[in-house]
């Protein structure tokens, strides 16, 4: 079997003796009632070769499509070999949370960069060190705008139904009401909500580009969001930042949203990215860590964990959250991922993402599959199927292809992104003619 | 000082140059367009490269040498399990692809949920917490949809210990609980009287680390579940204190109802400096109708994934869990199996012990006596008598390339100190970081100066915490 204990069965009878004991001794805190008196109904351990094998079997019984036209919360892109190579790097890979500063300076700094770099994309003024993923970060976000006297979420009907979830889970028990703003042609109904502010309304939680992939009127929901003094909660999509307005354009006042997409594998659904960014205003209500940047003591420039009062091991059951650790290591690849597009291959790649999808989406109307909503849109868009989406699904996947995600059975959303090569949106294309007669 | 990579940048570099596409879709809506300049950093890959590499080498990990942070459990993360999470049919799956083109992974993760039912004793789990905190609130959802659904809804109160982690009262609030607060009694263990006292109608839960976090194994733990349960309150486990125990006793045996594990401790998967980790929730069959969407279940032998159900707490996060982080601990399990796990639990204990015997007639243990995987010393009368903190303490050990344990916590210990030396470090490393407690001892009676100016040999001195929080600088910004 794997050893990953050093000690030899000598040694460890030696350290025994050493401290004058047995193993009976060690064990005896535990009482005899509660004891497993018998072995563990598990197998024994394996060589490392084995456990290779074992696990490259599940592998093997899982497909991987050569072609994705599938998102819908997880986005294949291409990821650079530098951001990989990197971010295994061990000390960033076993090193924990960077409780002690002096000692930890290399990920904290990390952290610092990353926050600026969410600051950067987002325009907002502050952000955290990262949450579980970007449902958990909308949840959260809800949480910071309730009070005492607002107590009412507005929660778009566009946001990815994962997301509108999380927040009825997060919230059930909590004094907070949720409700759903209903969708027109694929965009948020800005008549009903204008209909519906009220006093005691905290926030209205929109996504952008929305879980059809289309872009919502922001800055109306904005101006119409603050004319009741609540606060605006946009979930992003970060590489649509680089084409799109920031949401600090529009007076966002919490932006939010799944960084997936910036160089971490999709992966089953995990570990993705959540990341939480806001203006000075409301920085003390963000949850989870927060690095910041002090000096030491030789007045030398050094970064540190702070804001702590905010936290559950100060605060205990009057934190605003239980969130502890967070998805570090995300946070660096994610970090790595921006630093080696740059501002430039990083608008390359929305820019490649808007265009394919949109050619894709012009040949598709021509083969019978309708553009559902004709609203502007980013890489996602949901269109009509001339045949029962099964049918798509199959025959693409005999190819090798991962066919949009099927919405009913003759609705489906697609995805393009710059993974998508021409050759093989071409080749989607005469796939689809085939499959549609 | 090391730039920040805004300062390494500079105009026009580039680094990734994607494939070129000549594919002209539309125009980009005018009203939607970026107007303010995007400002990340423009450099080239070695600049990268070096950036990075130079921040490394300014961490630690236990790549690098010793880790006893208490209650974290850094122990050695095996490379093999790297390598099976890298494998193309896990790490290039799309998480909305047809099941039947996923079969690997939902074998794999029911593997991993019968496997920690075996080693807690618990009936079903959940894979889809991502961290302990939000397992914690994915098992307190649990109880109160338990009671909601028998009915009984005046259960507005949970209990936990003053020893308790900060997460666990944070977690039964979020799920609307009001917290009441149990003490421990001389012997570190929950006081059994204040439990009867405080345990009524009302009682939903109670909240319990067991070995808890003074590393004792709460002897009185079958007295206290037949408390919990007569007041017709379920048990919640904190697995943080799992790797003490595995093989040799199991929470499902000593009365708990619902438990949560932390992968990224007891089944080695990596920290990566604060996460991703993975919080797994286990149940009794009674809690299990609640459990959330995003589950694999068995529905008539066929493996599928839970959705819509009616009786769910609904969902905690998007999709199935952290996978790849389950996909590790899955490939911890079976490296080890029943004899390694056991062993490893065996051997936590060992350590702990060994070294707290070869420390106990220095440093003040708090609660003397046989500990499970960690101790706590406490360094009270050394601050009255010597001016030397904890923290003093803990800096001097970063001189010596020892991560220092986890300080100030239990907070019902002043100036602790929580070592957890775990199963994967040998002899002559626990012989080292013994030799240098006991110096760094010594030097704190004759020379108590020397620790409070430590460390001196990492990248930056003391740093100034206030300053951090007077005047928050929580990002870059290019100097005007």
């Amino acid at each position: 079997m794997a050893q990953y204990v050093p000690n030899t069965k000598s040694e460890q009878l030696k350290m025994l003796e050493e401290i004058g004991k047995t193993w009976n001794d060690l064990l005896s805190p535990i009482p005899v009632g509660v004891r497993l008196n018998r072995e563990l109904d598990l197998p024994p351990g394996i060589s490392e070769f084995e456990v290779m094998a074992k696990m490259a079997s599940y592998a093997k019984e899982n497909k991987v499509f050569s072609t994705v036209l599938r998102g819908a919360g997880s986005y294949r892109h291409l990821i650079p070999s530098v951001v990989r190579h990197l971010s295994s790097r061990e000390e960033f890979v076993t090193a924990y949370t960077p409780y002690q500063a002096e000692f930890s300076q290399g990920i904290l700094q990390s952290i610092f960069e990353y926050q600026t770099m969410i600051c950067q994309l987002t325009g907002m003024d502050a952000s955290n060190a990262s949450v579980y993923d970007g449902a958990s970060a909308v949840a959260e976000a809800v949480n910071m705008t309730v009070d005492k006297k607002r107590r009412r979420a507005l929660l778009s009907a566009n946001l990815d139904p994962q997301s509108i979830m999380t927040v009825q889970t997060y919230t059930q028990h909590l004094p907070i009401d949720v409700e759903i703003i209903p969708s027109k042609n694929g965009r948020l109904d800005l008549e009903w909500l204008k209909n519906n502010l009220s006093e005691d309304l905290a926030c209205v939680v929109i996504q952008h580009p929305n879980y059809f992939g289309i872009l919502e009127d922001t800055q109306a929901i904005s101006d119409v969001v603050h004319s009741s003094k609540a606060k605006m909660i946009v979930s992003v999509n970060p590489i649509s930042l680089a084409v799109f307005k920031e949401p600090h354009a529009y007076g966002a006042d919490i932006a939010v949203g799944e960084a997936q997409p910036l160089g971490l594998n999709i992966a089953f659904g995990g570990p993705y990215l959540g990341f939480m960014a806001t203006t000075n205003e409301m920085v003390r209500k963000l949850p989870g860590r927060i690095v910041g940047q002090t000096l030491d003591l030789d007045g030398k420039r050094a970064f540190v964990l702070t804001l702590q009062a905010r936290e559950q091991h100060i605060r205990r059951e009057k934190a605003s959250s239980s969130l502890c650790s967070n998805q570090a290591h995300c946070a660096l690849t994610a970090a790595m991922y921006l630093t080696s597009m740059g501002p430039q291959g990083l608008k390359d790649v929305a820019s490649q993402c808007f265009h394919k999808a949109h050619f894709l989406q012009k040949q598709l109307s021509a083969l019978n599959f309708k553009l559902k909503y004709d609203q502007p849109f980013f890489h996602e868009f949901v269109t009509s199927t001339p045949v029962h989406t099964d049918k798509i699904v199959r025959h693409l996947e005999e190819n090798d292809i991962l066919a949009g995600l099927p919405l009913g059975d003759h609705t489906m959303l697609w995805c393009v992104t710059e993974a998508v090569s021409e050759r093989e949106i071409h080749a989607v294309l005469r796939l689809l003619e085939e499959v549609s007669k | 000082m090391s730039n920040l990579i805004f300062e390494t940048s500079r105009q026009g570099r580039r680094c990734v140059i994607l494939p070129g596409s000549q594919m002209h879709g539309d125009n980009l809506y005018e009203e939607f367009i970026r107007e303010s300049a995007l400002k990340l950093p423009e450099v080239a890959e070695i600049d990268i490269v070096r950036h990075y590499i130079g921040l490394s080498r300014k961490a630690h990990g236990v790549d690098n040498g010793f880790y006893p942070l208490g209650s974290c459990t850094m122990k050695y993360n095996p490379r093999l399990n790297e390598d099976t999470a890298s494998l193309s049919g896990f790490a290039h799956i799309h998480p909305l692809q047809p099941e039947y083109t996923v079969n690997g992974a939902l074998k794999a993760l029911w593997h991993l949920q019968s496997s920690l039912c075996e080693v807690t004793g618990m009936d079903a789990f959940t894979v889809q917490p991502a961290a302990g905190a939000h397992g914690e609130f994915t098992g307190m959802l649990l109880i109160n949809a338990y009671h909601q659904s028998r009915k009984d809804v005046a259960r507005t109160q949970v209990i936990v210990p003053d020893s308790a982690h900060g997460t666990n009262p944070a977690s039964a609030a979020m799920a609307g609980y009001e917290v009441i607060s149990v003490k421990s009694n001389a012997k570190g263990g929950v006081d059994i009287d204040e439990l009867r006292s405080l345990v009524s109608e009302k009682t939903a839960a109670l909240m319990l680390t067991n070995p808890n976090t003074l590393g004792l194994f709460d002897e009185n733990i079958k007295e206290i579940a037949q408390i919990v349960h007569e007041a017709g309150g379920l048990l919640y486990y904190d697995g943080a204190n799992l790797n003490a125990i595995m093989g040799l006793s199991r929470p499902g045996d000593m009365g708990f109802d619902v438990v949560h594990l932390n992968l990224h401790k007891t089944f080695s998967t990596p920290h990566g400096g604060g996460g991703p980790g993975s919080g797994p929730v286990g149940v009794k069959k009674i809690l299990e109708p609640f459990l959330p969407n995003g589950t694999v279940i068995k529905n008539n032998e066929e493996l599928t994934i839970k959705k819509d159900a009616e009786t769910t707490i609904g969902r905690m996060r998007s999709f199935y869990g952290n996978f790849l982080t389950n996909i590790r601990a899955l490939t911890y399990i079976l490296s080890l199996g029943r004899d390694g796990l056991k062993e490893a639990s065996m051997n936590a204990v060992l350590n702990a012990n060994y070294m707290m015997e070869k420390l106990n007639d220095l440093y003040t243990v708090a609660y003397p006596g046989t500990c499970m995987h960690e101790f706590v010393v406490s360094m009270e009368k050394e601050k009255h008598e010597y001016n030397v903190s904890a923290k003093d303490v803990s800096k001097a050990l970063l001189d010596v390339g020892i991560h220092p344990p986890t300080m100030y916590f239990p907070q019902i210990v002043h100036e602790a100190l929580m070592i957890e030396p775990n199963e994967t470090e040998s002899k002559e490393t626990l012989d080292f970081a013994i030799q240098t407690f006991r110096d760094i001892y010594h030097t704190a009676l004759t020379n108590g100066q020397a620790l409070r100016d430590a460390p001196l040999t990492t990248p930056v001195k003391r740093v100034d915490d206030v300053l951090a929080a007077r005047s928050p600088i929580l990002i870059y910004k290019k100097p005007e």
